[in-house]
């Protein structure tokens, strides 16, 4: 069980905040209404999602208040506490691309990897300016036209028709096609949290004196590159691209990697 | 050497993600572009103009939400909210995904006088003063969804049968359809009920393309740029001193050309007619 604990955390969490939402909609509950773009909290509180509303203003509509401000809460929190927690406990397209992952494992389709030379992994901040970029040419928020994000979240409280095949292709697509394909390559989202969640406090840390090297974090983690530090020194994993799932601290046997919160008055 | 080369590699690297990007950007375009052309979609009431509304919906749902969960929509009964009106556009829909809308054959617009869908919109999609009246309060009235059209030919009181079924089903009966009399020729003793869409009163809920008898609606609700004309603005009402004001100011202008040489008088004497 041990090894599992953020694991099943993340999952309540998501399903928890998907039933939420969901609740709203089919019960009028008002704990959590609206979408991702949208969302009213405890019936007041307004959040935004930040690349949405980014793109909206791209198209020179004034936005109002209530986005602004709704945005602003969201940009505050995951820049303060959660870093870029909200694509590993809240989105529901990583329980979708987790599957594949974990698909991908025991396919042992990860050693017949092909080398995709174009689909780098700074490829999302390439979509996410492009993205803000046909925003102001077409006049409308360009990546919430196809986003499978808030498509399969809107499928879970209004019903899916075609769009459970958006979310399909991205199964498909992570299964079969590139590791960490969506999430960790394209997702604009994603790539903006990367960058909001940069100096967030919540970091996992690696401590190299209880490493023993075995690599099961660098298995797991579907961002690998931010592990770089890994039977090497012992310092926190400050890259913004890191998503604070603990997967890494599940698998690790040697408590090698722990969560731990930034000090930034200790020099 | 070793300089060059990597010179050459940044050079390549450039210019393919820049190339990459460019093919991405078109292909994304003129998908957005496409899916973006659905003029023949009935919005909430107070939305903006539709080219401004799909830049300005968030697609949250708020308004959907509220809809539904109206106190009005509540089975007395189960204790359970029936479908709304608005439904959030799916893949397949044919309408911009994830924007609100409505199909009055379906759930037309019940006109709630609190407009519960409005005032929820957190971003300007749905325009709370265009359904306010002088005294700042909600009116529902105020709204224009859309504009009925009835389609003569198959509409049976343009038969002379007797139905009434839209102008009874009408929010704003006897002010948004009206009802013309008419002697039917035909039988020689019968009056035809004619149904009558009035543009100035005329909210576009559909209430009456879901009341109506046909098996396909005789009348039935289209959206604003879709169903009504436009004379353009060099029509002037000269009976009409409101728009007679429009051109007080204008300029007498005299064209000048060949026919000018010579007067209207001289050509109708010239005996040359054609």
């Amino acid at each position: 069980m041990k090894n599992l604990k953020y694991l099943l955390l993340r999952r309540v969490t998501q399903i928890t905040i998907l039933f939420l939402y969901f609740g709203a909609n089919a019960y009028g509950w008002n704990m959590l209404s609206g979408t991702f773009g949208s969302s009213v909290l405890m019936g007041i509180i307004p959040l935004a999602d930040p690349y949405t509303t980014l793109q909206v203003l791209a198209t020179g509509f004034v936005l109002g208040a209530d986005v602004l401000l709704g945005a602003g809460i969201i940009i505050l929190f995951y820049m303060v506490i959660g870093g870029r927690a909200f694509c590993s406990w809240v989105c529901p397209i990583n329980m979708v691309t987790d599957l594949a992952n974990w698909l991908r494992r025991k396919l042992n389709l990860d050693k017949e990897e092909v080398n995709y030379r174009f689909l780098k992994r700074n490829t999302r901040y390439w979509i996410m300016v492009l993205g803000l970029i046909v925003s102001a040419v077409l006049s409308i928020a360009a990546f919430e036209v196809l986003s499978p994000i808030t498509i399969m979240q809107r499928g879970i409280i209004f019903g899916f028709g075609m769009g459970f095949a958006v979310v399909l292709a991205i199964f498909l697509f992570d299964l079969f096609g590139v590791k960490n394909g969506w999430c960790g390559h394209l997702c604009p989202l994603g790539a903006t949290y990367s960058i909001i969640g940069k100096t967030s406090i919540i970091r996992v840390e690696h401590d190299h004196e209880a490493c023993t090297a075995c690599m099961k974090c660098k298995v797991v983690c579907p961002e690998n590159q931010v592990l770089h530090m890994v039977n090497k020194e012992s310092i926190m994993i400050t890259d913004g691209e890191c998503t604070n799932c603990g997967r890494c601290i599940d698998v690790c046997d040697d408590d090698a990697l722990t969560f731990n919160i930034r000090n930034y008055l200790k020099k | 050497m070793a300089n060059s080369n990597n010179r050459r590699k940044f050079m390549t690297t450039t210019l393919q993600s820049v190339g990459l990007t460019a093919l991405g950007g078109m292909l994304w375009s003129g998908y957005t572009h496409e899916v973006k052309a659905s003029p023949l979609v009935l919005r909430p009431p107070g939305a903006i103009k539709e080219e401004d509304f799909l830049t300005a919906c968030i697609k949250c749902g708020l308004c959907a939400e509220a809809c539904q969960n109206r106190d009005t929509n509540i089975d007395k009964e189960t204790g359970e909210a029936r479908e709304g009106t608005l439904k959030m556009a799916k893949g397949g829909d044919h309408t911009l995904i994830g924007t609100p809308y409505f199909i009055p054959t379906e759930v037309p617009c019940y006109m709630c006088e609190e407009i519960p869908c409005v005032p929820v919109c957190p971003s300007g999609a749905l325009d709370i003063a265009s359904v306010s009246n002088e005294k700042e309060e909600l009116d529902i009235n105020m709204s224009r969804m859309g504009l009925a059209i009835v389609h003569k030919e198959s509409c049976i009181a343009f038969w002379g049968i007797q139905c009434d079924a839209c102008y009874r089903a009408c929010p704003l009966l006897d002010v948004a359809i009206t009802l013309e009399y008419q002697k039917n020729e035909r039988t020689g003793k019968h009056a035809f009920l004619l149904p009558v869409v009035q543009d100035s009163a005329c909210t576009g809920c559909g209430l009456c393309e879901m009341a109506c008898v046909t098996e396909k609606p005789a009348i039935f609700v289209l959206p604003n740029e879709i169903s009504k004309g436009r004379a353009g603005s060099h029509y002037v009402k000269g009976w009409d001193e409101k728009d007679q004001e429009r051109v007080k100011d204008a300029k007498k202008i005299k064209t000048v050309n060949e026919r000018s040489e010579k007067e209207a008088s001289d050509y109708l004497n010239s005996g040359d007619l054609y």
